[in-house]
């Protein structure tokens, strides 16, 4: 497979989950894990594109996938938009589930542009405006037990408001 | 989790030949590896049919859709053909779980997505559901999340599934694929199988058949709607949930169907109810009378009972926002003539 | 070069005079861009060389003795390294502060599913396979779970005036029974730790709090001396009272680490974090309150029953902020422990307050509404001049002004009569409660040592997400006159002087006066450098006598001090107590009882504020803890095992996204308090838990007329009132 555009083969146990080996074998340990059991989001990454939770995924499925970390958007020095958003609104405390939060977020706006509507949409058809509400619905499986949530709701709006002005 | 041989199949026939009493299929594997981690499943072999061409498709079928078994959730409910003709499993599809695992869910998986029962998840705790005869400590147990109609003295288990209550009152069909290379089509409530005495068995799926699709049969004009109850705002499964479709016809209810989740060990629908409420004037009286038929075979205990009342008055609120007898909410939608 | 401070006086106000104005500026953490990138380090992103992997086995039965564990057919397992146990494993996390080993039983199991041995293999995934694999077997004991039905400790509590008699001869009365249930801290990060020994000496990278009663509790637990352990935990992932002592991961990692002569990874699954880190006991509270017609309070009775097991000398503090939040000359706070074999309990997120002022608080509104009062006039009739019980002034008290301020921001005056405000099937509801969290100071030191125009920052004190590495920064900068870039803070390492660790909201207070008085010390020896005691230190200058000089110019050789403060006499002569109010506007749906806040206000005393914008996040977050605390939070026991059902994160509802209200706001009030401590901070949080939930669970009775007692305020509860009406 391919993580963060590198080329990367492993040998493994069947039973390691995509997390697992991003973490121990890849040591990429940015990808969090609080619960192992989809419950959480900690473990958010992008698979061709699109977040899914490493945890609950076997790594021998994604054979020839994409993946994305957050080791892949940007380096302490080199922050992308939507994480230096989430440190200029204080979108995190202790910081364990931001990984995951941001990683969501990026696929979220990707699912929000290609207009997936949801739970809170009042119009299924209606095309997507990304208020607060939408926001909050979408990134729900996100947990946050500091929760930051309003923060990081506003870090994710400045980017999308950037984005749709763009 | 247990070592297990992971196979990966490219086709049906040799996904078929792989199956055996042992083995489960994988596809967004989000409850399989949940239940494999705590070893409360544990196949000897894993088939991951993920890399199957075409099951991934919707298609149309008759004056319906065909929708394959590994198209994911999240697709499902932004398709175009189901936001507008059959919005209620679109509603239902965006209520469950999180963006993340629906966009690894199947239509297959979810339809197979076993009870969240606390008692069925941890080994530690006698479940007849895991294992044949150990008992259930669900009973006299912590039972909020339990079902209170269809269970049995063996099992008291909910069927958790959001997307398969929409799907239910959709009347839709399973298309299963014999390993034999056959496939034939089950109603859903000849799918599902009650615990009974045998709450292992959960449907009438044999070894080696695989779900190929789900047919849904032509839209049912007129508001459709999904109302999920739950403990948080999102990312919780229901208390009680309630679809509903209905057209009304010179004030007079036409087609109705109802099902409900989070009440059920299978998702319920009440063919009686159904009946009862076809070809009469909306009211919420009628209604109620419609809940009081649904709940006569309720069983419930001091931890559940709130399910009864929690039923009647979404069903009232859900049947009065399909009859137009309230304004819609979010979550009912209106289906016009499809041209 | 150290300074030491015991608080027996009144502090001067140091921080207002100096001039590099960082301090209190919402400026963002400077660990964020680690944060942001995955580049932090928590205790399970380690991997040392050679590192075995533990998972830890559970008990199966709630009371009894293990006799046996037979291992035949982990052993068949590919890559099974062995199975610990013994008399070292700890039954359950160390207490809060409890600086010795926790209760270590050997063989005996006092609460279903307490760990009860260690399995190790070559990898998670065989270690995970074989801790199911081993049988254990069991003489199983009855046990009693019911807190109702177990033995009970009378625990006494305050008692002053004559609360039955008032109670009988008061215009107006409320007696009500309000419940809460167990609660569990859920930090995201599981607990978890990495041991390795080398040369006799652990090296533990674990997930704690509070690294210098860690260090002697892991000793005490292995039997080794504190000088041969060293504990890191540079990022921790949130803690909120769970991480406060050691845990079984740590010292089963140690024991098997030790034995292997290689390190060992124990990373608690989220199911084991539910079984067996300590938990916030379910309380059952009575409250009582007279009052005069006029709204002058008579008597509060606050009587508790709370659970713990034996052994554990930890009880809830519920009625904590009862003690000292109103007037009344009748008071009684009766607290009873019962001893049953529930998992332990202990300090979760504001211990008492966080659920002793659910029950008071709403109390107070039931009174509100049986006088025919506006609750918020109410609470400002009953504000104490003295802390009732002692008669000890108080320190900086803003209650009042929180209340009134609040009220004003709020739109209170818009709050409708009960049910009378609606929007489709929505019914719409305000409600208010006030704040109130003790202040502590815990002894603490901490190492500032400057070099040039450059300072560095060395203290064991954790950041669990509370801010440390940014408000230490910002202090020092403050106090020297640098600029932030130029001040680098080093923290959770047991090789750094002591602080206080994180807990009861007074590390930043604490710990940060050590790093003040650190930098005090340093001012001290740059005012005898330059011969002047009027100077001023900005932007990396001093200026003296008219004349500016550069740090770097004049320091030849590098300054040290090390700043260490306590308590003293102040904290005897005065209560110091952080305040606040809040207020909640609540949607109650009508068909099925769930409830959605709409919005919220906290307005806050918490003395200086050390960075506004990590106080503000800190309060928030602890204001959508009442939010769990009032709608969802649940941990339900097993009515036969005790056992913890909603034992994931599925089942035990914390707050999400979509429960948390776009508009959720705070004011931070200007206070100083300077019997505090010398930089005139208070905690900041707790407080904002403490009450949280109250103001919602009134806006729910306000919003439809639905009283629940019972909490969470689960749509079952509430839809059972609108039913019944
Ligand atoms: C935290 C969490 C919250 C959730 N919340 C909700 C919720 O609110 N509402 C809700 O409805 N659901 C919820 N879910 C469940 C989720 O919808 C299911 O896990 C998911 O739909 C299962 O689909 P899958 O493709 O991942 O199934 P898998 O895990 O791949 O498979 C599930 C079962 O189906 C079998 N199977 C799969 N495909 C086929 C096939 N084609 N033929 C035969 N057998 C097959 C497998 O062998 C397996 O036994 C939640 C899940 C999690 C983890
Ligand atoms: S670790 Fe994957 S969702 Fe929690
Ligand atoms: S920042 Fe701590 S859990 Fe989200």
């Amino acid at each position: 497979m391919t993580v963060n555009g590198e080329e990367r083969s492993l040998d493994l146990d069947p039973r390691t989950s995509l997390l697992d080996a991003l973490r121990d074998d890849l040591r990429l340990t940015g990808t969090k894990k609080g619960c192992d059991h989809g419950q959480c989001g900690a473990c958010t990454v992008l698979v061709n594109g699109r977040r899914i939770n490493s945890c609950l995924t076997l790594a021998a499925m994604h054979d020839g996938d994409e993946i994305t970390t957050i080791e892949g958007l940007g380096a302490e020095d080199n922050l992308n938009e939507l994480q230096a958003a989430f440190v200029e609104c204080d979108g995190f405390q202790c910081g364990y589930c931001t990984p995951g939060q941001i990683m969501s977020a990026t696929g979220m706006l990707n699912e929000a542009a290609e207009g997936m509507p949801s739970h809170v949409s009042a119009d299924l058809n209606d095309g997507v405006d990304l208020s607060d509400a939408e926001i909050a619905e979408r990134m729900s499986g996100n947990l946050c037990r500091c929760s930051a949530y309003p923060f990081i709701r506003k870090a994710i709006s400045s980017v999308a408001t950037k984005e749709a002005a763009e | 989790m247990k070592p297990f041989e992971y196979v990966r199949v490219n086709d049906l026939i040799s996904a078929a030949g792989a199956l055996d009493e042992k083995s489960e299929i994988i596809a967004g594997g989000t409850n399989l590896l949940d239940l494999m981690k705590l070893q409360v499943m544990a196949p000897d072999k894993v088939v991951d049919i993920t890399r199957i061409p075409g099951l991934d498709k919707i298609e149309p079928k008759g004056e319906g859709l065909r929708i394959g078994t590994l198209v994911k959730n999240a697709d499902l409910a932004a398709d175009p053909r189901i936001r507008t003709g059959y919005p209620v499993l679109s509603r239902a599809l965006l209520a469950g779980a999180s963006g993340q695992i629906r966009n690894k869910a199947t239509t297959g998986g979810n339809l197979l997505q076993r009870t969240r029962c606390p008692y069925f998840y941890d080994p530690e705790m006698a479940c007849n559901k895991r294992e044949p005869g150990a008992g259930c400590s669900a009973k006299g147990g912590v039972s909020r999340m339990l079902a209170i109609l269809g269970t049995s003295e063996d099992c008291r288990a909910a069927h958790p599934s959001d997307m398969a209550v929409a799907l239910r009152a959709l009347n839709a069909m399973i298309e299963i694929r014999r390993k034999n290379g056959d496939t034939y089509q089950l109603a859903m409530d000849d799918f599902y199988r009650l615990p009974g005495d045998r709450p292992d068995i959960e449907t009438n799926l044999k070894d080696g058949e695989i779900i190929t699709a789900v047919i849904l049969p032509r839209p049912v004009i007129g508001v459709q709607s999904y109302r999920k109850i739950r403990d948080r705002a999102s990312y919780a499964f229901a208390l009680v949930s309630v679809a509903a479709v209905a057209t009304v016809e010179h004030g007079l209810i036409q087609n109705a169907s109802v099902a409900f989740g989070g009440i059920g060990a299978r998702p319920w629908a009440d063919l009686d109810v159904n009946a009862f409420l076809n070809g009469k004037e909306p009211s919420a009286e009628l209604f109620g009378e419609a809940a009081d038929l649904l709940l006569t075979a309720a069983i419930t205990d001091e931890g559940n009972a709130f399910k009864t009342t929690m039923t009647r008055r979404a069903l009232i609120a859900v049947m009065s926002e399909v009859t137009g007898l309230r304004e819609a909410s979010v979550g009912s939608d209106r289906v016009g003539e499809i041209a | 070069m150290n300074k030491h401070l015991k608080m027996d006086a009144p502090q001067p106000r140091v921080l207002d005079e100096t001039r590099q104005g960082i301090l209190g500026k919402g400026i963002s953490r400077t660990e964020g861009p680690k944060k942001v990138s995955g580049s932090a380090t928590y205790a399970g992103d380690n991997h040392p060389d050679g590192m075995a992997h533990g998972v830890l086995l559970r008990a199966g039965i709630t009371k009894g003795k293990v006799t046996g564990f037979d291992e035949s057919a982990a052993q068949k397992i590919d890559g099974y390294v062995g199975l610990f146990h013994g008399p070292k494993f700890i039954r359950n996390n160390a207490q809060g502060m409890a600086d010795e080993a926790p209760v270590q039983p050997d063989c005996e199991v006092h609460y279903h599913s307490q760990p009860i041995g260690l399995v190790v293999a070559e990898t998670f995934e065989a270690a995970r396979d074989a801790a199911l694999a081993i049988k254990v077997s069991y003489d199983e004991e009855g046990a009693l779970v019911d807190p109702k039905s177990a033995p009970q400790e009378d625990q006494g509590g305050p008692d002053v005036g004559d609360l039955e008699a008032d109670m009988g001869r008061a215009d107006v009365t409320v007696d009500e029974i309000y419940t809460t249930e167990a609660q569990v801290s859920a930090a995201m990060e599981l607990h978890g730790s990495v041991a390795q020994w080398n040369d006799g000496k652990l090296l533990l990278q674990s997930s704690l709090q509070m690294l210098k009663f860690n260090r002697n509790e892991i000793a005490d637990s292995l039997g080794i001396d504190p000088e041969n352990v060293r504990i890191l935990a540079p990022y921790v992932g949130g803690g909120f009272g769970s991480k406060l002592g050691i845990g079984a991961d740590a010292v089963s990692a140690a024991i098997a680490a030790r034995d292997l002569g290689r390190p060992v990874r124990v990373i608690m699954p989220r199911q084991t974090v539910f079984d067996a880190v300590l938990r916030r006991t379910e309380t059952e509270q009575r409250v009582r309150l007279g009052a005069r017609s006029d709204g002058t309070i008579t008597s509060i009775g606050h009587d508790d029953l709370v659970s713990n097991l034996e052994g554990e000398g930890f009880a809830e503090p519920t009625s904590q902020a009862s003690q000292f939040l109103y007037a009344a000359p009748n008071r009684k706070m009766q607290q009873t422990v019962s001893r049953n074999h529930r998992t332990p309990s202990g300090s979760v997120r504001a211990p008492g307050e966080a659920v002793g002022m659910l029950g008071l608080e709403v109390a107070m509104d039931e009174l509100a509404e049986r006088l025919g009062m506006c609750p918020v006039k109410l609470r400002l009739q009953n504000v104490p001049e003295r802390d009732p019980d002692s008669g000890v002034p108080f320190t900086a008290h803003s209650l009042t002004e929180a209340l009134k301020r609040g009220a004003q921001e709020f739109g209170w005056k818009d709050r409708k009569a009960n049910g009378a405000r609606r929007e489709g099937e929505w019914l719409i509801g305000m409600g208010v409660a006030s704040a109130a969290r003790k202040n502590m100071l815990l002894p603490a030191k901490a190492r500032v040592t400057l070099d040039g125009d450059k300072a560095v920052v060395e203290t064991d004190m954790t950041d669990i997400g509370t801010g440390s590495y940014t408000i230490f920064a910002q202090i020092t900068a403050e106090a020297l006159g640098l600029p932030i870039e130029n001040v680098e803070v080093r923290l959770a390492d047991t090789d750094y002087p002591e602080a206080s660790g994180s807990g009861g909201s007074f590390g930043a207070s604490s710990t940060g006066s050590a790093v003040f008085l650190a930098c005090q010390s340093i001012r001290e020896e740059i005012a005898a450098k330059c011969g002047a005691n009027d100077f001023t230190l900005k932007d990396g200058q001093v200026t003296a006598g008219g004349k500016t000089t550069a740090l770097s110019d004049l320091l030849d050789a590098p300054l040290s001090a090390v700043g260490e403060i306590e308590k003293g006499q102040t904290s005897e002569d005065h209560l110091s107590s952080g305040f606040g109010a809040h207020f909640a506007e609540v949607a109650v749906n009508e068909v099925s009882g769930e409830v959605r806040v709409r919005r919220m206000l906290g307005v806050f005393g918490a003395g200086r504020i050390l960075n506004e914008k990590t106080a503000k996040s800190q309060l928030v977050g602890g204001m959508i803890w009442g939010i769990g605390a009032a709608l969802t939070e649940e941990a339900a026991h097993d009515p036969r095992t005790g056992h913890i059902i909603t034992r994931d994160l599925a089942n035990y509802h914390v707050a999400s996204h979509a429960d948390v209200p776009e508009q959720i706001d705070t004011i931070l009030l200007e206070e100083r308090d300077d019997y505090a401590n010398p930089i005139q901070a208070k905690g900041v949080g707790e407080l904002g838990i403490s009450g949280a939930g109250a103001a919602v669970l009134n806006a729910i009775y306000n919003a439809c007329g639905v009283r629940v007692r019972s909490f969470p305020a689960t749509p079952d509860k509430v839809m059972a009132g609108l039913d019944a009406m």
